[in-house]
């Protein structure tokens, strides 16, 4: 039989063989279309609005009037509480990419994927919108968690530029979070795992960093874990860029274990993406 | 509407897929003229779903061809992506977002600009009966609206070759008649379908043409009367509670029935295919049962199902290979086919 594609009658499709621009143009379209899905879904449920909003404000009333009288932060201008809010920041941030595995793993699960996959739309779209929609949710969390932290007594003490780079900072780190958890979503496929496992490795992470407590109050063998990895140099990075001192040698490591962390598992998303069935 | 190729809408050539160490399909032959509907029919696990999936473009196969609208799936996804439509066996809609939300935001995937978009979606609500419900959360929907919504939502590009992947499975028996309404005023308009069901019965309303597939390969083709005529038509069926006289409750129907009456001598059930002959069959069980003093329980008439089939094209019960839940969903709807359970003994 003839190859021959049936000519386009009316129906509501981009013509065969589109350009290069024209594939851009509606990957872009299309990723917008999924963003504003999104995060239609994400305020639609008040349990998700929960879990951005309401648990990072309790986190920071928490350790700021809780814990905070019983640690002490030598040497930090303001005291517990300024060096708290960066910490919350990126947890904040890291915390926030459950939500792009849950669901992930939810759209698998139902079929939405497949749905999506079998459509003539660019399939770049839905892990692009995805990420795109969950930045931004992670960009509000962080606002938030600013305005708050200010009404408990925060202050950035490094100028307006620097406090803006740790917010972008905190959103990158955040992003390369969110590549790894598009990747277990994906690959897991099953909502109640990925929430397990998504505690496995997010909950020691974030918690034995920089992030709460000054590392030196650690035991040893938990300071050389704590000290070396990614988490504490972000947090490190943010930390001065906030309140003051040496920024530098932590935000190149910072800037490294992003690169590596995006080098590494933004293909895995999209392979695990491909794959998914 | 014009049609620049003048083949099949879809056609299958030696189809093959494996999964591991599992063949789920060893070497599939189809062919759907436009405008028709072919019903594949078969168990759980005998390949159907990975049948739809390297047609739908999700999947790769090994072997074989497989074209949609003369375009080859493998080649050139992203057109034969143009032309279809799927739905499958859940309903894949965002539950969270309104019917109507999730039927626009699929128009804009399809690069309906937002007006069209909006119109496309309340057209396609009028049609399904989903007009009042539009603006609730599709999770407020019964099962039912949620499988009218999934179909909706499949048929918003107007794809010419639509895939329905069991779309009743789950349904109850009134969802059920609502959706083959739909899905018969699809046919219609001209769509051509292909549309896979565990079961006779969905496959005899809606299907010009059936192909049994077991075990990833085609065991019997042709229509609902052909296939029904290789099983004898309706089936008598009871069970005998003293299990030692199940041979002479077999002997006293043997006659009436075409073909040998199927025994199982653990459970009591026999049945036997009386072809066309319903209720003068019945009446002839009664008496026969009568006379040789058998008792039995719940003698009843009814349509052939997907075992029978089976056991009239294999010799063996449908076996169910499918991973432990889906087999439990399958299972569902099935009560409604039984004509009548009046008379007992």
């Amino acid at each position: 039989m003839t190859a021959a594609a049936p000519a386009a009658t009316g129906t509501p499709v981009t013509p065969a063989g589109p350009s290069l621009l024209t594939q851009a143009h509606w990957a872009f379209i299309d990723t917008l279309t999924i963003t504003r899905r999104n995060l239609l879904v994400w305020m639609r449920v008040p349990a998700y609005i929960m879990f951005t909003v309401i648990q990072p404000v309790m986190f920071v009333l928490l350790f700021r009037y809780v814990f905070g009288g019983a640690i002490p932060v030598p040497g930090i201008k303001g005291g517990y509480v300024n060096f708290l809010l960066p910490g919350i920041i990126g947890q904040t941030a890291a915390f926030a990419t459950f939500g792009t595995a849950i669901a992930l793993a939810q759209e698998l699960q139902k079929g939405v994927i497949d749905r999506l996959k079998s459509m003539p739309m660019a399939r770049s779209a839905v892990l692009a919108g995805r990420l795109v929609a969950d930045t931004a949710r992670m960009f509000v969390t962080i606002v938030i968690v600013i305005g708050v932290g200010y009404a408990v007594g925060f202050r950035f003490e490094n100028g307006a530029g620097l406090a803006v780079a740790m917010v972008v900072l905190a959103t990158v780190f955040g992003l390369a979070i969110c590549c790894i958890a598009a990747f277990t979503g994906l690959a897991i496929g099953d909502e109640e795992s990925v929430q397990a496992f998504g505690l496995v490795w997010l909950f020691p992470l974030t918690f034995l960093s920089s992030a709460f407590v000054p590392i030196a109050t650690m035991p040893g063998w938990l300071q050389a874990f704590a000290n070396n990895q990614p988490v504490t140099f972000v947090i490190d990075a943010m930390r001065a860029m906030a309140l003051g001192g040496p920024i530098e040698a932590n935000l190149w490591k910072s800037i490294a274990w992003l690169a590596g962390i995006f080098i590494v598992f933004a293909p895995l998303a999209v392979r695990a993406y491909k794959r998914a069935a | 509407m014009t049609v620049v190729s003048s083949g099949p809408a879809i056609l299958v050539e030696g189809l093959t897929k494996s999964f591991g160490e599992v063949r789920a399909l060893r070497g599939i032959d189809l062919s759907v003229p436009r405008g028709t509907v072919l019903g594949v029919l078969g168990p759980n696990g005998a390949g159907k779903t990975t049948a739809v999936r390297i047609l739908t473009t999700l999947l790769r196969p090994d072997g074989g061809r497989a074209l949609v609208e003369g375009v080859d799936v493998v080649r050139q996804p992203a057109v034969v992506r143009r032309s279809i439509g799927l739905s499958g066996q859940s309903a894949a809609i965002q539950e969270e977002l309104t019917g109507r939300e999730n039927l626009e935001i699929v128009g804009r995937l399809y690069h309906l600009s937002w007006p069209k978009a909006r119109s496309r979606a309340a057209e396609l609500l009028e049609q399904f009966g989903l007009s009042d419900a539009a603006n609730r959360p599709a999770k407020t929907f019964s099962g039912g609206m949620q499988r009218r919504l999934d179909l909706a939502a499949s048929l918003v590009g107007q794809p010419k070759v639509l895939f329905l992947d069991e779309p009743t499975t789950g349904l109850d028996p009134r969802a059920r008649l609502g959706m083959w309404e739909i899905i018969r005023s699809l046919v219609a308009g001209g769509t051509t379908l292909l549309l896979t069901t565990q079961y006779l019965d969905e496959a005899d309303e809606l299907a010009d043409e059936i192909v049994v597939i077991d075990h990833g390969q085609v065991i019997a083709a042709g229509t609902a009367e052909e296939l029904k005529g290789r099983i004898g038509g309706d089936v008598l069926e009871f069970t005998v509670p003293d299990r030692d006289r199940v041979a002479d409750a077999a002997e006293a129907i043997a006659r009436i029935g075409e073909g040998e009456p199927h025994v199982d001598k653990e459970t009591g059930v026999i049945n036997v295919g009386v072809g066309g002959r319903g209720s003068d069959a019945l009446i002839e069980a009664v008496r026969g049962l009568d006379g040789a003093g058998v008792q039995t329980q719940g003698l009843a008439l009814r349509r052939p199902s997907l075992d029978d089939v089976f056991m009239a094209l294999t010799g063996h019960v449908a076996e169910e290979d499918g991973p432990p839940d889906e087999r439990k969903r399958g299972r569902k709807p099935r009560g409604g086919d039984s004509k009548t359970a009046r008379t007992a003994s």
